[in-house]
């Protein structure tokens, strides 16, 4: 047998690893191998051989729910699902024209031109969240690329240049220009030479002078080299004029204030580093993926008031929304996956240590705004395509559309996607006061176009969606040391799942691997009953 | 007179009565807008603290909303405010959803919203004062344990 000499593929390799020593091993092997070292996610689960007849309840029909239900069902439970709303995907969602907006205190009517779209929750998912894009692929969600890092994109600061908000590609340059400049300093007047050996100080200069382009005098100056990375004041051309003409750097003082450094940190995180992606025509095609497998298991505008549990099993009391009539739902086990603001208000039958994790989540708070324009102005008059543009302001930023680039007709701008102090000022305004608020902000980058060519607006904020009451789960360490352990234990016939019963807090990734890691553990625990 | 937000979590470094984790930069690795909104200032005056940041969740009217089982409290006609220290405890420590604001908003634009909050909102007219935000950080008493505070 000629085969057993032939060294196995490394897929071969995996799956024997798997099969002997189960999900982690595999994890660990593919973490040698150099794969999958950014996420936990190691397939979908080999879930089989439920009990027959074995039920389990689902709560909440977001993402977290629906994946358990969809896992569930294929390794042979009978599942339900209760939903609060009268939609699934929970904050998986997409507003388009011809939609509302139901908040508390508040209601809007989108308006936005057919395939125009806003998402309010989600909108981007990174090249190693691997659980999400998995799913994506087997549920046929088309994933294209999202525009995360846009170098003509423009940062403001009100105590910076005078409040003009600048290309981040010079401000990106001016500061590894005069970052470099001042270390060629310190190495040259010798203020480093206990920290460094010669051999790298000689290394180091070298590095500035190039990484930094500085001049001969280990300066960063104005020079051709320099505009070829900032740019130019007379770009390169043909003929008699082709030659460039570089501009001015700015100086020390006013790159510093720009705070560039800080979008510099924040492009260096993993969660935001390229690629990055988003589904083709609104984020909820994700959660339509979901629907279209457990759907008809979903029983929505069903409020849940009570859960409790026994030996037997696990029943939760609900009233319809719609009918103001009440009925229970009993299952074997349960998977509950609504939100802490709502959770703790609920009369939950589990432990003191539970409750008091449940109690301790608190939601940081987040809004939404878009901005449909008649034209993509960002595009035809400034060569912005896609990317982000910050500022200070309440706001926190601008996107721009990733697809669609250099087509004609209305397109639709983030116009503001804040957390913290600036989340709670655009949150407490009346929607329109919002919207308003928005153009006048936003108008910073865009003073001729912004308010001009605005057509209409859409905007969320989180904490007065009804069913959630908040955008996201707020741990720290502390929390997490005293509470995160209780939160995600299985107890009795009860566990939880969602981005709150992760360490992806905020993303959907959190959501999927959380709720994989529920039903798991559901799962060994029925398998053993 | 305005207290800008980055001030206010120096001015607030030594307070330990809650974790110091500012709700302005959220935790790890989480979806966020990134360095935006660094800025934002939140003014000093209780009605206009308010305003900005309670009125948010609690509504312009402060009698909150939602659905039975999915509420946010009102804080208009709350018996719970006729002791001061339990808005205190919940602005400072935050309570069940509500985040903390401890690191966020400085002692004295939490004394001045709570003031006014007790005063407008209700019939408590004894000011809270940073003396007494100080009390409650020495003696950092527990979140009070009532399910439905204010429902």
């Amino acid at each position: 047998m000629i085969d057993q000499f032939t060294p196995p593929t490394r897929r071969q390799l995996l799956t024997m690893i798997g099969k002997a020593g189960g999900a982690a091993a595999l994890y660990q092997a593919m973490t040698v191998m150099g794969h999958a070292k950014d996420s936990q996610f190691t397939g979908p689960p080999q879930l089989s051989g439920a009990k027959p007849g074995a039920t389990v309840l689902v709560l909440g029909a977001g993402l977290a729910g629906m994946l358990a239900a969809y896992e569930l069902t294929k390794a042979g439970y009978k599942v339900q699902i209760l939903e609060f709303q009268g939609r699934a995907g929970g904050r998986n969602y997409t507003v388009r024209g011809g939609d509302t907006i139901a908040e508390i205190g508040s209601k809007q009517n989108v308006t936005f031109a057919p395939g125009n779209y806003l998402n309010p929750g989600p909108w981007r998912i990174p090249y190693h969240h691997r659980t999400v894009l998995h799913y994506c692929k087997e549920l046929g969600v088309q994933l294209e690329p999202f525009l995360q890092i846009n170098h003509n994109a423009l940062i403001h600061s009100k105590k910076a240049f005078g409040g003009a908000p600048q290309p981040y590609r010079e401000l990106m340059v001016d500061w590894k220009g005069h970052v470099s400049e001042l270390l060629a300093k310190s190495l040259d007047a010798g203020a480093l030479d206990t920290a460094v050996t010669a051999e790298d100080k000689a290394k180091l200069m070298e590095a500035m002078r190039g990484w930094g382009v500085l001049d001969k005098d280990m300066r960063y100056t104005k020079s051709d080299h320099v505009g070829e990375q900032r740019g130019w004041e007379r770009p390169p051309g043909g003929g008699i004029n082709g030659a460039p003409i570089p501009n001015d750097p700015s100086s020390l003082t006013e790159t510093l204030n720009s705070g560039v450094w800080q979008t510099l940190g924040f492009y260096a995180e993993h969660v935001m580093q390229t690629t990055m992606f988003q589904p083709k025509g609104g984020m909820d095609h994700i959660g339509k993926g979901f629907a279209a497998k457990v759907g008809k298991l979903i029983r929505y505008n069903t409020r849940v008031t009570k859960i409790a549990q026994d030996d037997r099993g696990v029943t939760a009391a609900w009233t319809d929304t719609k009918t103001g009539a009440t009925g229970e739902t009993h299952a074997d086990w349960m998977v509950c996956t609504i939100p802490a603001p709502v959770l703790n208000q609920i009369d939950f039958q589990v432990s003191a240590e539970k409750k008091a994790a449940i109690r301790a989540l608190p939601y940081g708070n987040s809004v939404k705004i878009g901005l449909e324009m008649k034209r993509r102005f960002w595009e035809t008059d400034h060569a912005i395509y896609g990317g982000i543009s910050f500022t200070d302001q309440a706001i926190s930023l601008v996107s721009y559309p990733s697809a669609g680039c250099f087509t004609d007709g209305p397109a639709v701008l983030l116009g503001a996607y804040p957390f913290g102090p600036g989340a709670y000022m655009l949150a407490g305004m009346t929607p329109e006061k919002r919207i308003q608020t928005a153009l006048e902000q936003g108008s910073v980058f865009h003073p001729k176009e912004y308010k001009a060519e605005f057509l209409s607006g859409a905007t969320v904020a989180w904490n007065r969606m009804p069913w959630i009451l908040g955008c996201c789960a707020t741990w720290t360490e502390e929390s997490r040391a005293a509470h995160y352990q209780n939160l995600v234990s299985m107890e009795g016939r009860i566990v939880l799942a969602g981005e709150h019963c992760s360490y992806y807090g905020c993303w959907q990734e959190g959501a999927l691997l959380s709720s994989l890691d529920a039903i798991t553990r559901l799962h060994q625990r029925a398998s053993a009953a | 007179m305005t207290g800008k937000i980055r001030g206010a979590v120096l001015a607030l470094a030594g307070v330990t009565l809650a974790t110091a984790a500012s709700l302005a930069t959220p935790g790890f690795a989480q979806d966020r807008p990134g360095p935006g909104g660094a800025t934002v200032e939140v003014s000093t005056e209780g009605q206009e603290v308010y305003e900005q940041i309670c009125q948010a969740c609690h509504m312009a009217d402060a009698k909150g909303g939602g659905e039975p089982g999915a509420m946010i409290p009102a804080l208009a006609g709350n018996a719970n405010l006729a002791d001061k220290d339990y808005p205190i405890i919940v602005v400072m420590k935050g309570r069940g959803g509500m985040p903390w604001f401890n690191g966020v908003l400085t002692k004295e634009q939490i004394a001045a919203v709570i003031t006014y909050v007790r005063g407008h909102f209700n019939d408590y007219h004894d000011p809270v004062s940073v003396a007494d935000i100080d009390r409650i950080v020495a003696a950092n008493p527990p979140v009070p344990e009532c399910n439905t505070c204010g429902h």
